[in-house]
């Protein structure tokens, strides 16, 4: 195992991992571990474990649905000597919660903008770097297995669907997606009781993998990954939730401008390229609010990590 | 990759483990060996992380040295960054092994007899000594299975630690935040070889720990 993906698209050469090195991991592992040591065995200051601000790579703390078209952008952005990049993936609200504590983060992209807004009024985002970077569809997936074709969402409130694995309804963006939703078409509190909510989309895509749930609600994008799940219904973009990614640079940056080089990345052609071959609906620099409803099916080719 | 991931979380385990096994034998012993106002509240304060959510576990950890608290301050203010370091990694290892390295210690340190510690009190030995060539020596085989268990735990941490130290590529990703990572992008081949290396580890760790116990 030494790439975690197969990508279609030309992949640059060079190592992925921005550590990878063994000699540079080791050296810098003694100087750690002999500090802890030291710190634990009388009270001393370790030496400061990072280098000096300027060679590091760029951390990006981003929504777990965005991983294989980030990893994809993040080498693109390297091999072009641009700088490095580390991204650190999991569900926007835990992210959310360890920027607003202080952990040193560089770039944060959220599934959603309550996670950003929230981040934003903890005081920890520098506000005016932030911007809007693509959007994407809900739909309702059900094991591959045993496909089937819903007419409407409501039709999950029957008894053929048991257990509809979800993002937890409060926190994790999918989850508070789909529950807009369902509320705004009559559901929810029909279909309350079946919901199983799970940390991240990407687990919820794994309960249906696996058939531990009748249906699930993921992105468009999420289902697109898996040959394991069958897509049921797509909530027409009209009636779903506005689904945002935004991101912005962390007001703890120790550096803001490559930061922001970065994220003008993130927003700029190349990187929209490759966010529309994955499926990411990207807006118009007019903030067009309608992505066409499910006409754009994400290319096979641009399918990674599976 | 997987060597690097395997070395890394070995080493932080080992790591974690050297630091909680002297204050967590001592502790173990007094608790074993001492009555004191505000024991049962010692033994359960200790014992919290291993009935507690991990995650919550971590989250606490998260406010204690995050920058809105004074520990965090404190830290940042002499230039030691802890979130999203190798040091949030051993953290929260550490902490989540403690309860076991006391418990199982506890028990080794219970199972001497009181008479040699006794005998060598009555001859001049202080606290100290008796501890240093009388308890701990006869009560080898606890605090090694302690140790033991307390890295086995360490090696699996992921609550904790996934929320104090991220899961940064080469840098503080763990068997188990990898194996989550893994699994959650759908990466199933990777996460299978690194489920296997953590089956094997933990097997052997806790075989040797079973040899110890006879």
């Amino acid at each position: 195992m030494k790439k975690g993906r197969q990508a279609a698209s030309p992949p640059p050469a060079g190592p992925r991992d921005p550590f990878s090195s063994f000699s540079i991991l080791n050296s810098k592992f003694h100087v750690a571990a002999v500090g802890l040591s030291l710190a634990a065995a009388c009270g001393g200051t370790p030496p400061a474990e990072r280098a000096p601000a300027g060679e590091g790579p760029i951390v990006v703390s981003a929504a777990m649905s965005l991983r294989q078209v980030l990893v994809d952008i993040g080498e693109v952005y390297e091999a072009e000597g641009r700088g490095r990049t580390a991204f650190n993936f999991g569900p926007a609200n835990s992210l959310a919660r360890q920027i607003i504590e202080g952990a040193p983060v560089d770039v944060f992209v959220s599934a959603d903008e309550a996670q950003m807004n929230a981040a934003v009024a903890a005081g920890a985002m520098a506000e005016e770097t932030r911007v809007d970077l693509v959007s994407n569809q809900l739909v309702i997936i059900v094991p591959a297995d045993r496909p089937e074709r819903l007419s409407s969402a409501s039709e999950l409130a029957g008894a053929a669907f048991r257990r509809i694995a979800v993002g937890e309804p409060e926190a994790v963006p999918v989850g508070v997606y789909a529950k807009a939703y369902f509320e705004s078409i009559g559901i929810w509190s029909a279909l309350a009781p079946k919901i199983v909510p799970v940390t991240s989309v990407r687990a919820a895509l794994g309960a249906v993998e696996d058939g531990g749930a009748d249906a699930g609600v993921v992105y468009r994008t999420d289902a697109a990954l898996s040959s394991r799940v069958a897509v049921a219904f797509e909530v027409p973009v009209a009636e779903g939730p506005r689904i945002r990614y935004v991101a912005a640079v962390t007001r703890a940056s120790a550096r803001p401008d490559a930061a922001r080089a970065f994220l003008a990345f993130l927003a700029g052609p190349e990187a929209r390229a490759l966010f529309e071959k994955s499926g990411f609906v990207t807006l118009t620099p007019s903030r067009r609010d309608e992505p066409d409803a499910g006409s754009r099916r994400p290319e096979a080719g641009s399918r990674t990590g599976i | 990759m997987i060597w690097q991931i395997t070395w890394l979380t070995v080493s932080m385990a080992l790591v974690a483990t050297l630091i909680v096994l002297p204050p967590g034998v001592l502790l173990a012993w007094v608790l074993a060996r001492r009555q004191f106002a505000g024991k049962t509240f010692v033994e359960t304060v200790v014992s919290l992380p291993l009935v507690m959510p991990p995650v919550a576990t971590g989250v606490i950890l998260l406010y204690l040295v995050g920058s809105r608290s004074p520990i965090g301050r404190a830290l940042a203010s002499i230039g030691i960054e802890v979130l999203f370091t190798r040091k949030a990694v051993v953290m929260a290892m550490a902490v989540m092994s403690l309860p076991l390295v006391v418990r199982t210690a506890r028990a080794g340190f219970e199972q001497v007899s009181t008479r040699y510690e006794d005998i060598a009190a009555t001859l001049g030995a202080g606290p100290a000594r008796i501890f240093l060539t009388i308890s701990l020596p006869l009560a080898w085989p606890g605090v090694l299975g302690g140790a033991v268990l307390g890295f086995s735990r360490a090696v699996g941490e992921f609550g904790a630690t996934v929320m104090v130290a991220g899961a940064l590529p080469g840098s503080t990703r763990t068997l188990a935040t990898a194996i989550y990572t893994f699994t959650e992008t759908g990466q199933d081949r990777e996460a299978a070889v690194l489920l296997a290396v953590s089956v094997t580890i933990a097997f052997v760790a806790l075989w040797i720990a079973n040899r110890i116990g006879r």
